[in-house]
């Protein structure tokens, strides 16, 4: 193989870099996430909505929003109004004790409250300024303008 | 054959490295976009694409344009395009890359942009735009490269690609064809409601994209010993010439209709643009500026002496292409968006990081086309050595 | 490698293919999916707006404030980017066609309602590239929030100015937030749904709901026997832009 001083090295060195992960990590131990259930059934049977919770939403969502159809009935029968405002968080009464607990577990992100609200919200608040907003001089709240119209 | 790109003067690094900090400028804005929203840009409820869409569109012309230097060649046997093909079919890429980077930053939800292909909806002209565009950029590149490798090899370029060369042409008109129909089938925007608007963006781009073309193979005359033979240089020359008369005769046609009828909505916009609306004159300026520049190209070019004259020639080219550009690129968008629906007038100016994020895909493409060209030449010269 | 361990490899790998995406795919088990019970439903839903009903309170805005406030529209203070679901204009805004330059007495400057017309062959829906807006069976232009992409072909497509854009963040803008519906986030279009999360549950919509003195009229436009069919076969009414051939579904009663 030409150049096989340089190639094998760079290869060892680029397979620690990519596993690099598993090396920090390694012997550490995370606590599991104990996320708060409500009192009562769920739609579906705890295992089921535990790996396919993602699946169901989205065909929730779809269904809904686009054929109309608000009314599911599960598997054994019973019927759920179809809503993430106004089902799913009617029993789960706290998005951060229960919806962050694993998500934060497992670093993800689904961007649902971005437009849902949690059931905890009351308010929102202001808009945010970054550095990279202050760099490029961006006002941060839109404010009235006099520009506009005729 | 990527390695001619990375040997190269001092002039060319230096070249790159301006436009890399340029692309960085505007990729730092694009992150502060998408913290913020569009909101960053002077967009507006009534004016709901701006800087953007515009030089979208006018970029879409500048890669359809690449087909003036292909077709004469291969349909026409014109054998002097031979060594200049390879510039158009590179000129082109390095537009329709430009023209998805647009389309990137001006969509508001940017990792959704899969949901047109998840969810294909053949009723919207986005739809045939995005298979068009990528079509044309894959054609391109297959064309492109594949002919260059021939030479870089000493040989003729490979059978099979016969077939997308010849594929690539009809596909560039359809291109641009596609990009007009994106306005022109919108009831109550009265500007862009025109029978002509894709001929129209044909031949303003046939004469814009050439014209960079010409500069481009004029530049690349100077820093290299790459040569092409003036009659190359003469033919495109008139490609341009015909080009820019057919667009001003189509902006005759559309004067002619708007005016002759007197249809309150059809004179609105173009009034807006030249005269200015309810007290509104923002681009009165620019849209005079671009169309006496036209005109006067369009007079430098026809009479043969001066457009022989490499002086000259150079500046019509630069003068028409600026012209197209106003009028395409800032012309368009806001006199298809005023007045409102609503008969006000929202005025649109575009903001500076709205700028620098355009300004930074510009760079973007001309570091993809220095680099293009940079190899193109290098094979070139070392076939002639 | 000779024929046949090519065969097995690619035999192997068929499978591979098949079931991988398989296992990722796993459907939700066989569930049913019903309309709501009790909903209001019409063949087309459509609108008259009794303006001179409307006219009789000139300072009322009872029924934007309802469906600004339960549909979490923003208050954004810059005109330019303001979003906007039903609102008021005047009578050469709405109707730009129409000013008569002898006889301007009776709607010169006169205010208007404005909101989707739901058109019957709606030009945004036709222009949207993921379906994110639609026409539902029952006439309403609907919005898919989950799907827009946020590249406001729509707007450009409306002649009716009926869609808004969120170009920031509107949150912040929402001063009094309706747990009952989701706010909107940065980058989509938005515009009036003619309430459908409300018919759902059986209730008209909230802009008709508020307005005391009557003025709106909701109903099947394609039901003899509704209201709205009635007071359209009996009165004159005017439509915005109807040479533009978009159908609209709301009417303005002026005779």
């Amino acid at each position: 193989m030409y150049n096989s001083d340089k190639v094998i090295p760079g290869i060892i060195i680029f397979v620690l870099f990519v596993t690099l992960p598993i090396w920090w990590n390694h012997g550490k131990t995370v606590a599991a996430p104990q996320p708060e259930l409500p009192q009562g059934r769920c739609v579906e049977s705890k295992e089921y909505m535990r790996s396919h919770h993602m699946q169901l939403l989205n065909q929730w969502r779809n269904m809904a929003i686009r054929d109309g159809m608000r009314v599911y009935t599960s598997s054994d029968g019973a019927r759920f109004w179809i809503g993430l405002q106004n089902g799913c968080m009617k029993c789960h009464h706290d998005k951060s004790k229960f919806c962050d607990r694993c998500h934060q577990f497992a670093a993800v992100e689904p961007y649902c409250w971005n437009c849902h609200i949690p059931p905890e919200t009351k308010k929102f608040g202001p808009p945010k300024a970054t550095k990279l907003l202050k760099l490029f001089h961006v006002p941060v709240t839109l404010g009235d303008s006099q520009e506009g119209e005729e | 054959m990527l390695e001619k790109a990375l040997v190269g003067s001092r002039k060319y690094w230096l070249w790159l490295a301006f436009l890399g900090t340029l692309i960085f400028i505007g990729f730092l804005a694009f992150l502060a976009q998408l913290q913020y929203g569009l909101g960053i840009t002077g967009m507006s409820r009534d004016v709901s694409w701006g800087f953007y869409v515009a030089q979208f569109t006018f970029l879409v012309g500048v890669a359809a344009s690449g087909v003036m230097v292909v077709l004469p060649y291969y349909l026409h046997n014109h054998k002097v395009f031979g060594p200049v093909t390879i510039f158009g079919e590179f000129l082109a890429i390095a537009a329709v890359i430009m023209c998805l980077l647009f389309i990137i930053v001006d969509i508001g939800q940017t990792h959704r942009l899969f949901n047109v292909l998840l969810h294909p909806t053949p009723h919207s002209m986005l739809f045939y735009d995005m298979i068009v565009l990528n079509g044309y950029l894959a054609l391109n590149v297959i064309c492109g490269w594949a002919a260059l490798h021939g030479e870089y090899k000493g040989t003729h370029y490979p059978k099979w690609v016969k077939p997308f060369i010849y594929l690539s042409i009809p596909w560039a008109f359809s291109i641009h064809t596609v990009t007009a129909f994106l306005y022109a089938g919108l009831p109550g925007r009265h500007f862009w409601l025109t029978a002509v608007m894709a001929p129209r963006f044909l031949a303003s781009a046939f004469c814009s994209g050439p014209a960079l073309l010409l500069i481009a193979i004029l530049i690349a005359q100077k820093v290299s010993k790459f040569r092409v033979d003036p009659k190359a240089i003469d033919t495109l020359s008139k490609i341009i010439t015909y080009a820019l008369l057919a667009n001003i005769f189509l902006f005759g046609c559309e004067l002619f209709t708007a005016f002759y009828s007197h249809i309150p909505g059809h004179m609105a916009s173009i009034v807006y643009l030249f005269k200015g609306l309810h007290g509104h004159t923002e681009w009165v300026i620019f849209m005079w500026t671009a169309w006496l520049l036209m005109a006067a190209a369009a007079l430098i070019l026809v009479i043969p002496p001066l457009r022989r004259n490499l002086n000259t020639l150079v500046l019509a080219c630069i003068m028409l292409f600026i012209g197209a550009w106003i009028d395409k690129g800032i012309g368009l968008l806001t006199g298809g968006f005023t007045p409102t629906p609503f008969e006000t007038v929202t005025p649109y100016r575009p903001t500076v990081p709205e700028l620098l994020i355009s300004l930074g895909i510009w760079a973007t493409g001309f570091l993809i086309m220095t680099v293009l060209f940079k190899i193109a030449i290098a094979v070139k010269e070392a076939r002639a050595a | 490698m000779d024929r046949r361990k090519f065969l097995k490899l690619a035999a192997i790998s068929a499978s591979l293919a098949g079931g991988v995406p398989g296992f990722f795919n796993r459907e939700v088990k066989a569930k049913n999916y019903s309309p709501p019970p009790g909903a209001l439903t019409a063949r087309r839903w459509g609108m008259a707006i009794d303006i001179k009903k409307c006219w009789e309170e000139p300072e009322c805005n009872d029924c934007i404030k309802a469906c600004h406030h339960i549909h979490n529209v923003p208050n954004i203070p810059e005109k330019k980017k303001e979003i906007k679901w039903i609102w008021k204009d005047e009578f050469e805004h709405v109707f730009p066609d129409k000013p008569n330059e002898f006889n301007n007495l009776v709607f010169s400057h006169k205010p208007f309602i404005l909101l989707c017309n739901h058109c019957k062959h709606p030009p945004c829906v036709r222009v949207c590239p993921t379906q994110a807006t639609f026409k539902r069976e029952d006439g309403i232009v609907m919005m898919d929030y989950h799907r827009c992409i946020g590249c406001r072909f729509c707007m450009a497509a409306c002649p009716f100015g009926a869609r808004s854009f969120n170009w920031v963040d509107p949150r912040p803008y929402i001063q009094d937030p309706n747990p009952e519906f989701p706010t909107r986030m940065k980058g989509v279009v938005e515009k009036c749904l003619f309430c459908y999360e409300r018919l759902e549950k059986g209730q008209i919509p909230a802009c008709v709901e508020a307005c005391k003195r009557k003025a709106l009229i909701f109903g099947d436009l394609e039901d003899e026997n509704s209201e709205i069919a009635q007071v359209l076969k009996s009165r004159f009414s005017i439509r915005r832009k109807p040479e533009l051939g978009t159908g609209p579904s709301v009417f303005y009663l002026i005779g």
